[in-house]
């Protein structure tokens, strides 16, 4: 019982660690490209902010999900609950 | 002591939280007989509420210099119908998609915007009114926020699923179609056995992509919002717990920093998923006009 709680802790942590890892990741870069390239053709910026907006919740969503489904073992455990 | 006993651990308060207002109690996973009544009410109600706005404005609408609200309305309806024209590019069907894709939005941003309401406001109310209604107050359920359950959000993205395969249909002929299901995305070959066994791989990539971008669609707001939720709810324990212990008085403090900071990265977090939703829902659907 209390084997299966730490395993399953140490799952949600690892869950919201390496989702974070992986968004953070993927943020930074797009971040960076969109800046570089509004750097270098400033007209298109507008258009570009809308698609890295649209990029960045894709971005964020699996991230999300992970944190949800972490967060629901963490309280809602249907592991233990057996 | 009695009264400590029955105060409801961390754990109790957020599983409690997690329980549908339903007519029986879910068994499966997949359990097509229940349903989320408090999803379906909230969800009709906000619903509602967006349209009597919209009606508010276009009955008022003038050409002349437009209100606030005016105003705002035709903001919305410029940036949808921008985002329709960049996707799809058939003006007859852009006739009912741009609607629907103002509708997916307002509608959407609505249900999740009932996410900021604080977590207990509504739970505590329907707790009094189930309990005067004769019944057991701690056994009163309602989660507020529809977008944060599953059937609410597969639901959307499996309506928008049969659109882009009745547009699939309309645009391209029902032969067309089926010819490009066995023929997308590897195309075909001239000797027959070839081209079988490539028609049934194409066939096979294309149900796997139909059901991943339904899934993802479905899963990516509920996710959003479900994590959204909980979230608020670990901050809502966090100003309870005080209540509890003598070293936690600072911890409303916290409560309120806490809750302040996500309800404002919220903010953006329920926009942008509305957002995303009507733009891969016109993404789709436009995927639905193009043929290979």
């Amino acid at each position: 019982m209390e084997n299966i709680l730490g395993l399953v802790a140490l799952g949600c942590g690892l869950i919201v660690g390496l989702g974070a890892i992986g968004a953070s990741i993927g943020i930074g870069l797009m971040g960076g490209k969109f800046l570089e390239a509004s750097a270098r053709q400033p007209e298109l910026m507008n258009e570009l902010q809308t698609k890295m907006f649209v990029l960045a919740g894709l971005i964020d969503a699996a991230f999300l999900i992970g944190v949800a489904i972490a967060l629901l073992f963490a309280f809602a455990n249907p592991f233990v609950l057996a | 002591m009695a009264a400590e006993a029955h105060a409801p651990t961390a754990s109790e308060y957020i599983v409690h939280h997690l329980q549908h207002l339903q007519n029986i109690k879910q068994k499966a996973v997949i359990d097509m007989s229940v349903v989320n009544y408090d999803s379906v009410i909230v969800g009709l109600l906000v619903g509602g509420l967006g349209l009597f706005f919209f009606w508010l404005a276009a009955r008022k609408a003038t050409s002349g210099v437009p209100g606030r609200w005016q105003a705002a309305v035709e903001i919305m309806i410029e940036m949808v119908d921008t985002q329709a024209k960049a996707t799809i590019h058939n003006a007859q069907s852009r006739k009912l998609i741009a609607p629907l894709a103002l509708t997916v939005f307002v509608w959407i941003f609505l249900m999740n915007a009932m996410d900021l309401l604080p977590v207990d406001l509504l739970p505590v109310i329907w707790a009094q009114i189930w309990g005067a209604a004769g019944n057991d107050p701690h056994h009163a359920y309602l989660r507020i926020v529809p977008t944060a359950d599953l059937s609410t959000t597969m639901g959307l993205s499996v309506s928008v699923l049969v659109l882009c395969l009745i547009y699939s249909v309309k645009i391209k002929g029902l032969g067309g179609w089926m010819h490009e299901l066995v023929t997308a995305p590897f195309g075909t070959s001239k000797n027959p056995i070839f081209a079988l066994i490539l028609g049934v791989i194409n066939l096979f990539m294309q149900i796997i992509e139909y059901v991943a971008k339904t899934v993802s669609h479905g899963m990516r707001l509920f996710g959003n919002m479900y994590a959204g939720e909980l979230v608020f709810m670990l901050i809502a324990v966090m100003g309870g717990a005080a209540a509890m212990s003598l070293s936690g008085v600072l911890l409303p403090v916290g409560h309120i920093i806490a809750g302040t900071i996500w309800a404002i990265f919220h903010i953006l977090i329920i926009t942008l998923q509305a957002f995303i939703f009507m733009m891969l829902t016109l993404i789709y659907l436009g995927q639905a006009h193009e043929s290979h």
